[in-house]
C-alpha cells in the first residue's frame, strides 16, 4: 500500500488546505499559549507580572534549546535520551575549568561545553549509523554511561556559585527590560539560526527527506549517514552549550542536574509538532513546545494546583500530542480518500 | 538512430532464467509498448534498464553508445528514469521539493532558492499541461498526480526514456487521458516512453510501435498499425500449452464456498460466485484487477463493505481470518516471503503455525509433534530441505511454496485460495504443485486458485471466472475456454459473459 | 520497487544462503552468558565477603523486583515492541499501596487494588499501540512520565512507613530453610512459567512469529493485536506487583521508587540476547543476564564504587549486547562505504 493516500481530484485549494495544517500546529500552541496564560492570569493577577513573565521565559529556555537539537534527530526517525546526562556532564566540567582556572575567558568556558556535548554527540552518532543498532537503545545507554562518568568526576561534591565569575553568571540572570532574560535570547537566536539553517540548506531539507521516506532518500542520493551523524553530533553539541548555560544560570552544580530533562524535552518537542515518526516538524514548533509545558506547569502552580501534578500533566499531554496527530492524519487520510473518484471502478 | 537500443540480453538468477534474449529498441518521440505475459520477463528487462541488475550477457546502447549501468544511479546519469506503480515520494515534503531533492536550484550563499524551485516546478508541471501546486505536501496526493510528479521529476533530470511500469492500473480514465496528454508531450519533446502494460486498448491508444516477449525472449516488434489485438495476444501467449498440466476430471460436489455480492469500495463491486467441492476455480484478469483482494476479503484478511461469504452454509463474520480457519478456509497469498512464510523461522515451525490449536494437548505445544507435523507434509510434498529446524529463507522458491501448501494443508481445509501458486517457480516444482492441487480437489476438497499465467489457468481450471477493473466479468466452463476469450474478458472487450 | 511482475524477486530465486540456524546463534550468546557469569563471579571473589551466602542473598534481593519485571518485558520486545514505562508502574503502584494502607484499607485488598491498577496502566499502552496505532516507544514515555506524575500526585513528598511485619520481613529474611531471597524465588517461578509458555504454547510460538514478521502471523490467523494488548496489560500487572514487593522490601511507600529502573530492566532484556528488532531471545538468556548483572552490581557495591557509577557497567554492558551481534554488518557497511567513495557510480563504455 502507497505511503501516501489514494484519490484525490488534483485542486490547488486541497493542496494548500493540507499544507496549512501542517502550518497551523505551531499557530496552534501559540492559541493555547495565549489560552492558559489568560485564564491563569484571570485566576491570578501575579501570573502575568514582569517575575512571573521571566520565570516562564527563561524555565522553558533549557528545555526550548535541548529542543532545537532534539528535533534535528527526530526529524530523522531517531532519537536522543543522553541529553540530560550531557547537559550535567557539561555544566560540570564548566563549572571544574572555573574552579582550576578562574580568569578563564567566557567565551572559551562556552566552548568547553559545546565540546563536551559534541565529543558525546558524535559517539551517538557514529554507532547509530555504522550499526543497525537503534538510537533508542544507543542514547539510553550513554544516557546512563554519561551520568555515570558524571557522578564519577562530580564523586559526591558540587560546584558552588562562589567559583564562578560574576560575568559569566550575568548570563544566566541578566534580563532585558526586566522581563526578557539574556538565556531566551540566546536560546531564541540558536532556534532561529537553526530553523533557517534547516529550511534554506540542502543538508537541512535532507534530513526531513531521510526521515519522510529513507527508501526514496537513498534513491535520491541523499548521505543518509553522514547527515544522521552530524544530527547528533549538534544535538550533543547544543546539549554541551545548555549545559554550560546552564551553570550560569544556577551556578550550583551537583551531580543530578539534568536529571531527568530528556523526558521533558521529548514531550516539549512532540507537543511542538515535531513527529515522533520522523520527516515533519520544525524547531520553532519544538521552541513553543518547551515553552507551553513550562507554561502549563507554572499555571498549575500559580492556579494553587500542587506542583506534585507537573510531571503527570506533561506524560498526559505527550499521550494526548501523539493521540492527536494520528488521529489527524488517519482524519485527513480518510476525507481524501472519500472525496475525489474512485480508484479502479469506472 | 535508435535512441536505446538493448539486444540479446541474458539474465539468470540461479536456475532461473528470467531473460533468454531480450531486445528493445527504442526510438526518440515514440511511445513505446512493451508485452508480455507474468514471466515474460519484462520486469527483468525494466530493472536492468533502471541499471538494479546488471546484463549477464548482451548489449545495451544509449544514444548510440555501448553502456553498463551499475547502478541506479549510473542509470539516471544515463538519461533514463523508470516511472514505478509505488512513486517513491516524500509525502512530509513540498511536491517541488519532491521534485528537485538534493539538487534544489541555489542562490548566493548555497541556499534554496524556493521561488526558483516553485518557477521551475511549475515550467515542467506547463510543459506536460497539469495543473499541480509546487507547494503542496505530497501526502494526500492521488496516485495519478504522484505519477506526474515522478515524471516531473524525470524531466527535471532531463531523462530522455522514460519507462512506465503498469502506470494505468490505479487510474480513473480522466486520469488515464490526462497521462495519455503527458506522454504525447514527452514525445514532441523527443523523449521515448517505455509503456509496460496489460491494457491492450489503452496500447493501440497511445503508443507507435510495440515489442512482445514470451518465456524470457523476443517475440516480434512492429509498428502498432500493422496488429490486431488478437495478433498480439496470439504472439503473447504462443501456442504451447503444456501438456504437463495433468487434469483429471473429478466429479465435482455442493457448494463448499459461495461469495455473494462482495463489494470493497473502490476496490471491486458486486462480486458473487461459488465454489464447489472437488473444482478449481480459477480467477483471471489483468495485474490490479482486484483479485487479490477479492481473495483478501473473502479470508477476511481485509474487511468488506457489503456482501457476505459462507463456507458450506455458515456465513463467516467480517474482518476475522481465524473464522475464517476454523470453518475450514485455507489461504496461500500472493506474497509468500512476506505474507506467506516467516523466513527467518523454521520449516517445522512455519508449516505448524496454523495448527498450533490442533497441536495442543494440555495446553502445550511440543517440538516433537510440530516436527512430525512437517516431516510428514515434507515427504507427502516430496520437499527438498537440509533439516526441518533449518529456517525456511534456506530453500528454494519452489520449496517455499510447498511449506506455505503444507502449511494449510497441515489443516485439511474444505476450500483453498491460491493466488498465484507457481510464481517465481522452476518449472519442475511448478508441476508438482499442480499435480498436488490435483490431488486435492480429486480429495474433495474446492480450490479458487488467482494466476496471472494463462497456460495455467486454461490447463487446471475447471471454469475461468474473469475480473476487470473490480467485477466480474465472464464466467466461462473449462471447454469453452481459450487464451483469446479469457484476454478479451480481462481487458474489457465486449463479449457474453458465459456463453 | 514493485513492477509487473513483483513476485520475481533476486532473492527469490537464488538458492539458500548462508544458513544459521536459530539455535545455533542462541547457544553462543548463552554460552557467552556463561562465560561471563563466571568471569563476574570470579571478579566478585577478590573481595573477601563475596563468596559467602549472606552476599548472596543481598546479590539475588538487590535483583529481584527488576528480574521480575524482565520477564514481561522479554515477550513485548520479542513481540516486536518496546515498554518503558516499568520502573514508573512499580513506583506508582508502590505509592498507591502506601496510600491505600494509610487510608486504612485492610493490606490485602490494597493489593489486589494496586494489581487492578496495574492492569490498567498496561491496558493504556496496549491499547494507544495496538487500536490507536502508536509506536511504543513514544507511548511508553509518555506512560513513564504519566504513572510517575501520578505517583507524584499520589503522596506528593512523603511516604509511608508501618505496613505488616510478617510482609515486611521479606526484605529482611530469605525464604524458609533456604538462603534465597523471596523475590528471588517468585522470579524463579514466574521465569519457569513464562520459559514454558514462550517455548512450549501456541501463544509463545504465536509470539516469536509475530516479532519476526507480524504480518505472515496475521496472514496465518494470529490474532496479532490481541496478544500484544494482553502482554502489555501482563506487564503492567508484573510491574505492579513488582512495586508490592519493592515496597516491602523496603519497608517504605515512597513517589520515586523505582526511578531509573527501567534502563536495569531493559539492559537485562537486551544482555540476555532478545533482540530489538524482535522475533529472537529466551527466558534462560535473560536469567543469566540478570545474574551477570546483578553479581556484578554486588561486586562493584562491595569495593565501594558509587551508585552512579555503576550505572556505566550498565550502560556500557547494554551497549556492548547490541552493537556486538552488530559488528559485522557494520565493519561491511563501512568497509562497502569506503569503496563506494573510491570507485565512483558512473556509466563506463564497453568496447
Amino acid at each position: 500500500m502507497n505511503v501516501l493516500t489514494a484519490p484525490v481530484a488534483t485542486q490547488a485549494g486541497r493542496g494548500r488546505r493540507s499544507a496549512d495544517l501542517l502550518r497551523a500546529r505551531e499557530l496552534g500552541i501559540v492559541l493555547v499559549l495565549a489560552v492558559v496564560f489568560g485564564l491563569t492570569t484571570i485566576k491570578n493577577p501575579g501570573f502575568a507580572s514582569r517575575a512571573s513573565v521571566r520565570q516562564l521565559l527563561s524555565g522553558a529556555s533549557l528545555v526550548a534549546l535541548l529542543g532545537v537539537g532534539q528535533t534535528l534527530v527526530v526529524v530523522t526517525r531517531n532519537v536522543d535520551l543522553s541529553v540530560g546526562s550531557v547537559l550535567g556532564l557539561s555544566a560540570y566540567l564548566v563549572g571544574k575549568l572555573f574552579v582550576s582556572h578562574p580568569h578563564v575567558p567566557i567565551v572559551a568556558a562556552f566552548a568547553a561545553g559545546i565540546g563536551v556535548g559534541l565529543v558525546v554527540g558524535a559517539i551517538n552518532g557514529l554507532i547509530t549509523t555504522a550499526t543497525r543498532v537503534p538510537s533508542l537503545v544507543v542514547t539510553l545507554a550513554m544516557l546512563y554511561i554519561v551520568r555515570g562518568v558524571d557522578a564519577r568526576i562530580v564523586h559526591g561534591k558540587q560546584i558552588d556559585p562562589t567559583s564562578i565569575p560574576r560575568s559569566y553568571q550575568s548570563v544566566g540572570f541578566r534580563t532585558v527590560f526586566g522581563v526578557v532574560p539574556w538565556l531566551t535570547i540566546i536560546v531564541m537566536a540558536v532556534v532561529l539560526v537553526v530553523g533557517y539553517c534547516m529550511r534554506t540548506f540542502r543538508s537541512g531539507r535532507d534530513l526531513y527527506a531521510i526521515g519522510s521516506n529513507p527508501e526514496a532518500a537513498a534513491l535520491a542520493g541523499v548521505p543518509s549517514g553522514r547527515r544522521v551523524f552530524w544530527a547528533f553530533v549538534v544535538s550533543g553539541g547544543l546539549a554541551g552549550l545548555a549545559g554550560a548555560l546552564f551553570l550560569s544560570q544556577f551556578a550550583t552544580v551537583s551531580a543530578v542536574a539534568g536529571v531527568g530533562y530528556e523526558l521533558n524535552v521529548i514531550a516539549a518537542v512532540v507537543v511542538g509538532g515535531v513527529a515522533i515518526f520522523g520527516g515533519s516538524g520544525t524547531v520553532y514548533g519544538a521552541a513553543l513546545g518547551a515553552l507551553l509545558l513550562n507554561t502549563i506547569n507554572q499555571a498549575l502552580v500559580a492556579a494553587k494546583v500542587s506542583a506534585f501534578w507537573n510531571q503527570a500533566v506533561a506524560g498526559a499531554l505527550l499521550l494526548l500530542a501523539i493521540s492527536f496527530d494520528r488521529w489527524l492524519s488517519l482524519r485527513l487520510q480518510r476525507i481524501e480518500s472519500k472525496r475525489g473518484e474512485r480508484r479502479v471502478l469506472r | 538512430m535508435p535512441l536505446l537500443e538493448l539486444r540479446g540480453a541474458t539474465k539468470s538468477f540461479g536456475a532461473v532464467h528470467a531473460l533468454i534474449d531480450g531486445s528493445v529498441s527504442l526510438l526518440a518521440g515514440e511511445a513505446h509498448a512493451l508485452l508480455g505475459e507474468n514471466g515474460a520477463g519484462k520486469s527483468t528487462l525494466v530493472k536492468i534498464l533502471a541499471g538494479v541488475h546488471q546484463l549477464d550477457g548482451g548489449e545495451l546502447a544509449i544514444g548510440g553508445v555501448h553502456m553498463r549501468l551499475n547502478g541506479t544511479a549510473a542509470s539516471q546519469a544515463a538519461g533514463v528514469s523508470v516511472i514505478y506503480q509505488e512513486p517513491t515520494l516524500f509525502p512530509d515534503l513540498t511536491v517541488a521539493e519532491n521534485i528537485f531533492m538534493g539538487r534544489q536550484p541555489l542562490r548566493r550563499g548555497r541556499r534554496i532558492d524556493r521561488a526558483e524551485m516553485r518557477r521551475r516546478a511549475g515550467e515542467v508541471f506547463t510543459r506536460l499541461g497539469v495543473r499541480i501546486d509546487p507547494d503542496r505536501p505530497a501526502r494526500g496526493l492521488s496516485v495519478a498526480d504522484q505519477q506526474i510528479v515522478e515524471i516531473a521529476k524525470a524531466l527535471s533530470v532531463n531523462a530522455r526514456v522514460i519507462v512506465m511500469d503498469e502506470p494505468t492500473a490505479a487510474l480513473t480514465s480522466v486520469e488515464v487521458e490526462r497521462l495519455f496528454e503527458v506522454i504525447r508531450t514527452l514525445r514532441s519533446e523527443r523523449a521515448a516512453v517505455l509503456f509496460i502494460s496489460h491494457r491492450l486498448d489503452e496500447v493501440f491508444a497511445i503508443c507507435q510501435r510495440v515489442t512482445i516477449m514470451r518465456d524470457g525472449r523476443f517475440v516480434r516488434s512492429a509498428p502498432i498499425e500493422d496488429l490486431t489485438i488478437d495478433d498480439v495476444i496470439r504472439s503473447m501467449v504462443g501456442r504451447d500449452l503444456a501438456a504437463m498440466y495433468p487434469k483429471t476430471t473429478s466429479l465435482t460436489g455442493t457448494v463448499v464456498l459461495d461469495v455473494a455480492h462482495l463489494t470493497r469500495e473502490g476496490v471491486f463491486a458486486d462480486v458473487s460466485f461459488q465454489v464447489r467441492r472437488g473444482e478449481i476455480v480459477a480467477l483471471a484478469g489483468l495485474v490490479g484487477a482486484g483479485r487479490s483482494e477479492i481473495a483478501r476479503a473473502v479470508f477476511g484478511i481485509d474487511r468488506r463493505d457489503a456482501g457476505t461469504v459462507t463456507v458450506d452454509g455458515r456465513a463467516l463474520p467480517n474482518g476475522s481470518p481465524v473464522a475464517a480457519m476454523q470453518a475450514g478456509v485455507g489461504f496461500v497469498p500472493e506474497d509468500r516471503r512476506l505474507q506467506g512464510l516467516v523466513m527467518d523461522l523454521g520449516i517445522d515451525r512455519n508449516i505448524a503455525l496454523t495448527s498450533l490449536t490442533r497441536l495442543r494437548r494440555r495446553g502445550f505445544v511440543r517440538s516433537s509433534a510440530e516436527q512430525a507435523l512437517a516431516a510428514d507434509w515434507a515427504v507427502r510434498l516430496q520437499l527438498r530441505y537440509g533439516r526441518l529446524k533449518s529456517p525456511v529463507s534456506t530453500l528454494s522458491g519452489g520449496n517455499q511454496q510447498k511449506v506455505v501448501l503444507a502449511k494449510w494443508l497441515a489443516r485439511q481445509p474444505a476450500v483453498i485460495i491460491v493466488d498465484e501458486p507457481t510464481r517465481g517457480i522452476d518449472v519442475g516444482t511448478k508441476a508438482e504443485v499442480h499435480r498436488l492441487l490435483d490431488d486435492l480437489v480429486s480429495q474433495g476438497v474446492g480450490v479458487l486458485m488467482i494466476s496471472s499465467e494463462l497456460p495455467e489457468v486454461l490447463g487446471m481450471a475447471d471454469r475461468v471466472l474473469v475480473v476487470h477493473e473490480g467485477r466480474l466479468t465472464a464466467d466461462i466452463p473449462r471447454e469453452q475456454a481459450d487464451e483469446a476469450t479469457i484476454m478479451r474478458a480481462a481487458t474489457g472487450q465486449q463479449m457474453d459473459p458465459a456463453a | 520497487m514493485s513492477s509487473a511482475e513483483p513476485g520475481l524477486s533476486v532473492d527469490d530465486s537464488i538458492a539458500a544462503h548462508a544458513e544459521l540456524p536459530l539455535w545455533r546463534s542462541f547457544v553462543r550468546w548463552e554460552t557467552a552468558l556463561l562465560v561471563a557469569l563466571v568471569a563476574a563471579l570470579l571478579f566478585g571473589s577478590q573481595t573477601k565477603q563475596f563468596m559467602t551466602a549472606t552476599n548472596f542473598f543481598y546479590i539475588g534481593i538487590n535483583i529481584g523486583e527488576i528480574a521480575i519485571m524482565a520477564l514481561p518485558l522479554t515477550l513485548i520486545v520479542i513481540s516486536g515492541e518496546i515498554d518503558l514505562s516499568v520502573a514508573s508502574m512499580l513506583g506508582l503502584s508502590s505509592t498507591l499501596l502506601g496510600y491505600l494502607f494509610r487510608s486504612g484499607w485492610p493490606i490485602g485488598l490494597a493489593m489486589v487494588a494496586v494489581l487492578v491498577v496495574g492492569a490498567l496502566g498496561g491496558a493504556l499502552n496496549g491499547l494507544l499501540v495496538t487500536k490507536v496505532g502508536l509506536p511504543s516507544i513514544a507511548v511508553t514515555i509518555g506512560t513513564l512520565t504519566l504513572f510517575r506524575g501520578l505517583a507524584e500526585v499520589i503522596l506528593g513528598a512523603k511516604s509511608v512507613t508501618g505496613f505488616p511485619a510478617s510482609l515486611v520481613k521479606i526484605g529482611v529474611v530469605p525464604l524458609p530453610h533456604t538462603r534465597i531471597a523471596y523475590s528471588i524465588g517468585i522470579f524463579c517461578v514466574l521465569a519457569i512459567v513464562v520459559g514454558v509458555v514462550l517455548q512450549a504454547t501456541a501463544t509463545g510460538r504465536s509470539i516469536y512469529a509475530i516479532g519476526l514478521q507480524s504480518e505472515a502471523a496475521h496472514f496465518a490467523g494470529i490474532r496479532v493485536k490481541r496478544i500484544k494488548f494482553r502482554l502489555y496489560v501482563v506487564s503492567g500487572i508484573t510491574c505492579a506487583f513488582a512495586g508490592i514487593l519493592w515496597t516491602f522490601r523496603f519497608a517504605t511507600s515512597r513517589y520515586d521508587a523505582g526511578t531509573g529502573l527501567e534502563l536495569n530492566v531493559v539492559a537485562i532484556v537486551l544482555f540476555g540476547g532478545v533482540s530489538i528488532f524482535g522475533g529472537r531471545g529466551t527466558i534462560v538468556g535473560v536469567a543469566l543476564a540478570a545474574a551477570v548483572m546483578a553479581c556484578l552490581q554486588q561486586a562493584l557495591t562491595l569495593r565501594n564504587v558509587d551508585g552512579q557509577v555503576r550505572n556505566i557497567v550498565t550502560g556500557v554492558l547494554l551497549l556492548v549486547s547490541v552493537v556486538v551481534p552488530n559488528i559485522a554488518t557494520a565493519l561491511s557497511r563501512l568497509k562497502a562505504r569506503a569503496a563506494r567513495r573510491r570507485r565512483p557510480v558512473t556509466v563506463s563504455f564497453a568496447p
